[in-house]
């Protein structure tokens, strides 16, 4: 498993309301020299059974198909192997009667 | 002959929609649920207010993978009349239906209140009869509604009239006190390329009768009627 974290933020130059209250909240509590501060989102994707390489296109794709806005927004991403991975990775265990869901 | 009004989960402007076209201007209306895969039998649709799938993510970014989506692109592809307001405006953007994107107010705040909006663009399906620069008062009520394009794209709209509203003071003029969400040039509502889709972020289902304190929204819902009265002499 890869597990993709994926971070969209606004695009220089688009107005962020948010990031301009927090920097002057950081400054209150007296943490001097933060120029500025952009809020965006963060997201954690865990793909089944691609390569890297694959998901790599794969999530691409789905940034510019869906997860950001290319108007107002940028995005780049990290894989990691997702916990879990690799050859010799425990499968959960069948559900018991009791652990239908 | 009759006006469709889309239905998303989450969305809350259809059954007001709905009652101005049927009880207020006599016109036949339907709802359209968002699994619908045609659009088949109507004559124009309205994309309503509220926050469709939860709005998660953005604004509108799921709705635009309704079923019934294809056949709204389709429609308007057409060229039939499409008009999205406040959430549907967003959806319109998301889908690319209409270009620009939607932002957080700069205010942070949620904003519900009356806004006067100038009439830029007279000529449009949307607004017959209406002068240019004339006032006209609608609520909103929206917590995104900061929109945003880039520049080509505003230059576009601009020298194209394609901007049709924008917040304005009560006498008209444009300034940063009458914009409500730090919209990039006070713009309040577009047509698309061809004129046939219109985005606005006012609500004028809710300025349609006087009990509610204002019937300017009755101007450009009317304008949607105007095709049926058309074919039906």
């Amino acid at each position: 498993m890869v597990e993709a974290r994926v971070y969209v933020t606004l695009k220089k130059g688009v107005l962020d309301p948010q990031g301009d209250t927090v920097r002057p909240a950081l400054e209150v509590l007296g943490f001097r020299g933060v120029r500025d501060v952009r809020i965006g989102k963060f997201l954690v994707l865990t793909l089944d059974g691609v390569s890297r390489g694959e998901a790599e296109a794969l999530v691409h794709a789905m940034c510019k198909q869906l997860l950001a806005n290319p108007v107002i927004e940028d995005y780049r991403f990290e894989l990691h192997d997702a916990p879990g991975a690799g050859a010799g990775a425990a499968r959960p265990a069948a559900p018991g009667p009791s652990a239908g869901r | 002959m009759k006006i469709g009004v889309l239905v998303f989960p989450g969305s809350w402007s259809h059954d007001d929609f709905l009652w101005v076209f049927r009880r207020v201007l006599g016109i036949p209306a339907e709802p359209v649920w968002h699994k619908e895969t045609s659009v088949a039998g109507f004559d124009c649709l309205v994309l309503p207010g509220g926050f469709a799938h939860g709005d998660y993510l953005r604004a509108g970014a799921i709705a635009r993978f309704s079923p019934v989506m294809a056949a709204v692109r389709k429609f308007a592809d057409g060229g039939g009349l499409v008009m999205g307001s406040c959430n549907g405006f967003q959806i319109l953007c998301e889908a690319g239906l209409l270009p620009g994107a939607f932002l957080r107010n700069d205010s942070l705040q949620y904003r519900c209140q009356w806004v006067h909006l100038r009439v830029e663009n007279p000529d449009t399906p949307f607004t017959p009869g209406i002068a240019r620069g004339q006032v006209l008062t609608m609520p909103i009520s929206h917590g995104e509604g900061r929109f945003h394009a880039d520049p080509d794209t505003l230059r576009r709209l601009n020298d194209r009239g394609r901007i049709v509203l924008r917040y304005c003071t009560p006498e008209g003029r444009l300034r940063n006190a009458a914009n409500p969400n730090g919209s990039l040039g006070h713009i309040a509502g577009i047509v698309s390329e061809g004129g046939n889709v219109c985005g606005l972020m006012p609500h004028p289902e809710r300025a349609a009768e006087p009990a509610v304190g204002g019937t300017d929204g009755l101007i450009l819902l009317r304008a949607l009627a105007y095709p049926l009265a058309a074919a039906a002499r």
